[in-house]
């Protein structure tokens, strides 16, 4: 803005005094309440220990436990015997099932002689019981090293890995050797020996590579392709995908690992896989239970949020609607029934909805009764609160037209209050719904049923988060949906446009 | 009623009026028991629901509603008083249910503060500083929301629906994403229901900010005063005492949202009285209802004053 020349100023402060010379209070009142609050922002810094908490926090797990939302993560893993024959393995419930052979796994396979402890080996025949039937070699040579197990030690030829090469994708990749490890990354290259028990970087260390104590485990991180740990005598790789792994078909299902087409074909002209049902009732059979995603629990629990809501809020408005006539001063000439429901509604709304949601799951049992209680009578105070307000605040006009022409009590209500506020009611009775679709989600982690409690438990294990990822969004739908249906019936309702 | 007797004597137009009429209420009839039913039927099928998947049946459980109510009650009634006061209880037996002096937090000498006062204050805290957190953020973003102060339609737009996700993102998932993260304390708690505010505060902000006289933003404009300029001259003395009392409406929604999140495990006040009706300690479960009670009363009242200073009659209008 332009300045004005002092003799302009003097003359439009002498035209209004009150614009420029305010009073003091007035004048600083803004940087007074912005003081106050930097002041309140600093006590809060030290009260939560802000600085502590941030400085201590693990932000490097953040970032993997984000991407696991949308990602997820095979782990090959290759260990190394002290006499140079190696084996490939994957973790108990890999996401690929068992006995899987990834074509971004190149494995060189050959045979050796190697003395083993026996125990040893019967252990590990016993530890993989559903790779006896696949692999029948394997089987039956464990077999007979469990047969000579009263010796400590047995010598037989066995079937090893020689070589591994893991590729993460175009230009990075794994190799390893039983005395030597490359690892080739974004055109770098870094070898490590891993002979004599120590792994030792041959030439520096890349800047993705890290080595905390020398001879000691060397981590690589490859970005988003995934990262991987290099010790003397294991190799492990964890190659991240991104997607949702087994989201129809967990790896127990006769269905897992084939691409849908072929799911399609199977499912509507197939040969009966079980022979007691269709392929179709046992896919879907196998998609709801699903290990991983639990479908059929997630979408039971989902509709146990909605119907919390709904019933409660329903049956809040089914009492709020006659106490609020109790309670409206202008229906109902009573200073005591006035009193004491109005107090009644401060007591149910100011009792937390999660003071009544614990009550409730004490009472109930945890499940959605609890949770569909404790909305019912928060909003049983709240609408009840609302409505006799409405109330209150009518044209008067209309009753006495009503009551001039002689009506019953009761007529005098239907057609000269209900009128007047049941578009306003059914309104507020349609917001607290759609409010408390989003609440049911809180108070259900608590224990009073709904999605919020199986939320809960899937984040506490800090490794399910493509569950979460796959709730909250069946959540966020929900709440979208409602929150149309909500908007547009009120709009309704109300004559206005939506906004 | 004395209407009734009206049909008679109508003139043929009259009467063709008149049947319409009876028509169009005829079906206005139907549609409304058409709806009622397919209401009953919702509930019905909602009740059954709900009950078949809760862990006891209603009417199973229903006579043992009051074993629990029951269990709530204290020894006497000074037992609720000790514990909130942090008082030895002469029921002490060394199990946790009476050992209310356990929780003193010591200031000066022997000067302490109750332990559930001292909860309730950072339950408080969480509650005001998200609020804080929430207008600030809340407050930049609703100008850029605004239709009469942006005309582009994509940063409008990018605005609000970012305003959108934030709002309708549970709140339990952001505590418990930074409670993965940040470990055990309040400062999970703090951040979900900060988040949360922006995107709740915002929507309201901008609300407002489209419905301001304009006249004033002309004004500045005429001298040619920048976008800053303008808003803050012209936009923000207008809405000030409106954003000041959906401050006050915000912080009495998080009171309450800052306690139901502790109680998932962010903290405060929430926590201890989940595990204290968990244990079924009647008195620390009482006392700590007492207090909180009083709290939201108090935050309330307090808060519905200030407002009706502010804005005067207006803020109840709307309480929706």
């Amino acid at each position: 803005m332009t300045t004005l020349n002092p003799a302009r100023r003097d003359e439009i402060a002498a035209r209004h005094p009150a614009v420029l010379d305010r009073p003091v209070r007035q004048r600083f009142r803004i940087p007074l309440i912005a003081g106050g609050l930097a002041l309140y922002v600093v006590y809060c810094w030290w009260f939560f220990a802000i600085g502590h908490v941030l400085g201590t926090a693990n932000w490097g797990i953040a970032g993997t436990y984000l991407a696991d939302w949308v990602s997820y993560e095979v782990r090959p893993e290759v260990t190394i015997h002290a006499d140079g024959s190696m084996e490939l393995g994957y973790p108990r419930f890999s996401p690929l099932g068992p006995n899987a052979e990834p074509d971004w796994v190149e494995i060189e396979r050959g045979t050796m002689t190697r003395t083993v402890p026996a125990a040893r080996v019967a252990a590990k025949t016993d530890e993989k019981p559903a790779s006896m039937g696949f692999m029948g070699a394997g089987g039956s040579v464990g077999g007979t090293a469990a047969a000579a197990g009263a010796d400590a030690t047995a010598t037989r030829e066995e079937e090893v890995v020689r070589r591994a090469k893991i590729i993460l994708n175009s230009s990075t990749s794994v190799e390893v050797l039983p005395s030597r490890v490359t690892v080739e990354h974004g055109g770098e290259r870094l070898a490590v020996d891993i002979g004599g028990g120590t792994a030792r970087a041959e030439g520096a260390l890349p800047g993705w590579a890290v080595q905390k104590e020398p001879g000691g485990k060397i981590t690589v991180s490859f970005g988003l392709s995934g990262w991987g740990e290099i010790e003397a005598d294991d190799v492990t790789i964890r190659r991240r995908f991104p997607g949702w792994v087994n989201f129809l078909f967990d790896t127990n299902s006769p269905f897992h690992g084939r691409p849908l087409p072929e799911v399609f074909s199977l499912v509507t002209s197939g040969e009966r896989i079980d022979p007691t049902r269709s392929n179709l009732a046992l896919a879907w059979d196998n998609i709801l239970y699903n290990g991983e995603w639990q479908h059929l629990d997630v979408w039971t629990k989902l509709l146990q949020t909605i119907v919390m809501a709904f019933v409660g809020t329903l049956f809040a408005m089914l009492l709020a609607f006659p106490l609020s006539f109790l309670a409206a001063r202008n229906i109902t000439r009573s200073r005591l029934s006035n009193q004491v429901t109005k107090r009644l509604f401060d007591f149910l709304r100011s009792v937390d909805m999660l003071i009544w949601a614990l009550f409730f799951t004490r009472a109930f049992g945890p499940g959605p009764l609890a949770g569909m209680s404790a909305i019912f009578f928060t909003d049983t105070g709240t609408l009840g609160k609302l409505y006799s307000e409405a109330l209150e605040n009518i044209d008067d006009r209309q009753r006495e037209g009503v009551k001039s022409v002689g009506a019953a009590p009761v007529a005098v209500q239907r057609f000269g209050v209900l009128p007047q506020v049941l578009p306003l009611f059914a309104s507020q009775a349609l917001y607290f719904w759609e409010s408390n679709t989003r609440s049911a989600t809180i108070i259900g982690a608590v224990g009073a049923g709904g999605i919020g409690l199986k939320l809960w438990e899937a984040m506490r294990t800090n490794s399910d988060w493509e569950n979460v990822a796959y709730m909250v969004l069946l959540i966020l739908a929900v709440v979208f949906v409602f929150d149309g249906i909500s908007n547009a019936l009120r709009s309704r309702l109300m004559g206005r446009p939506a906004h | 009623m004395a209407m009734t007797t009206l049909h008679d004597g109508f003139s043929e137009k009259g009467a063709l009026i008149e049947q319409h009429f009876q028509e169009l209420s005829a079906r206005r009839r139907l549609y409304t028991w058409f709806g009622l039913a397919a209401l009953v039927v919702a509930l019905g099928g909602s009740l059954w629901f709900a009950n078949e998947t809760n862990a006891g049946k209603f009417l199973d459980r229903l006579p043992h509603f009051f074993d629990f109510v029951g269990d709530m009650v204290p020894r006497d009634g000074w037992e609720v008083f000790r514990a909130l006061f942090d008082l030895p209880s002469p029921y002490d037996d060394g199990s946790f249910k009476y050992d209310y002096p356990e929780g003193r937090l010591y200031v000066i000498g022997s000067l302490y503060v109750p332990e559930y006062f001292h909860k309730m204050l950072e339950t408080l805290n969480i509650a005001f500083f998200s609020t804080v957190i929430g207008m600030v953020f809340g407050f930049l973003l609703s100008f850029l929301a605004a239709k009469n102060l942006v005309a582009n339609r994509i940063v409008r737009g990018s605005v609000r629906r970012f305003m959108e996700v934030l709002r309708a993102f549970p709140e339990v998932v952001l505590a418990g994403f930074f409670l993965a993260i940040l470990s055990i304390g309040p400062l999970p708690a703090v951040i979900a229901v900060s988040i949360h505010t922006v995107g709740a505060l915002g929507k309201l902000f901008f609300e407002a900010v489209e419905n301001v006289d304009m006249k004033a933003e002309e004004g500045l404009r005429a001298v040619g005063a920048s976008w800053v300029e303008r808003v803050w001259f012209a936009i923000v003395p207008q809405v000030a005492p409106n954003f000041m009392s959906y401050f006050l409406l915000r912080l009495e929604i998080n009171v309450r949202a800052s306690t139901i999140i502790g109680a998932v495990g962010g903290g405060g006040i929430g926590e201890l009285l989940r595990l204290s009706i968990g244990q079924g300690h009647a008195a620390k479960t009482l006392a700590i209802v007492l207090l909180l009670l009083l709290t939201i009363v108090a935050v309330d009242q307090v808060s519905a004053w200030l407002r009706r200073r502010l804005v005067g009659d207006q803020a109840f209008r709307s309480a929706a």
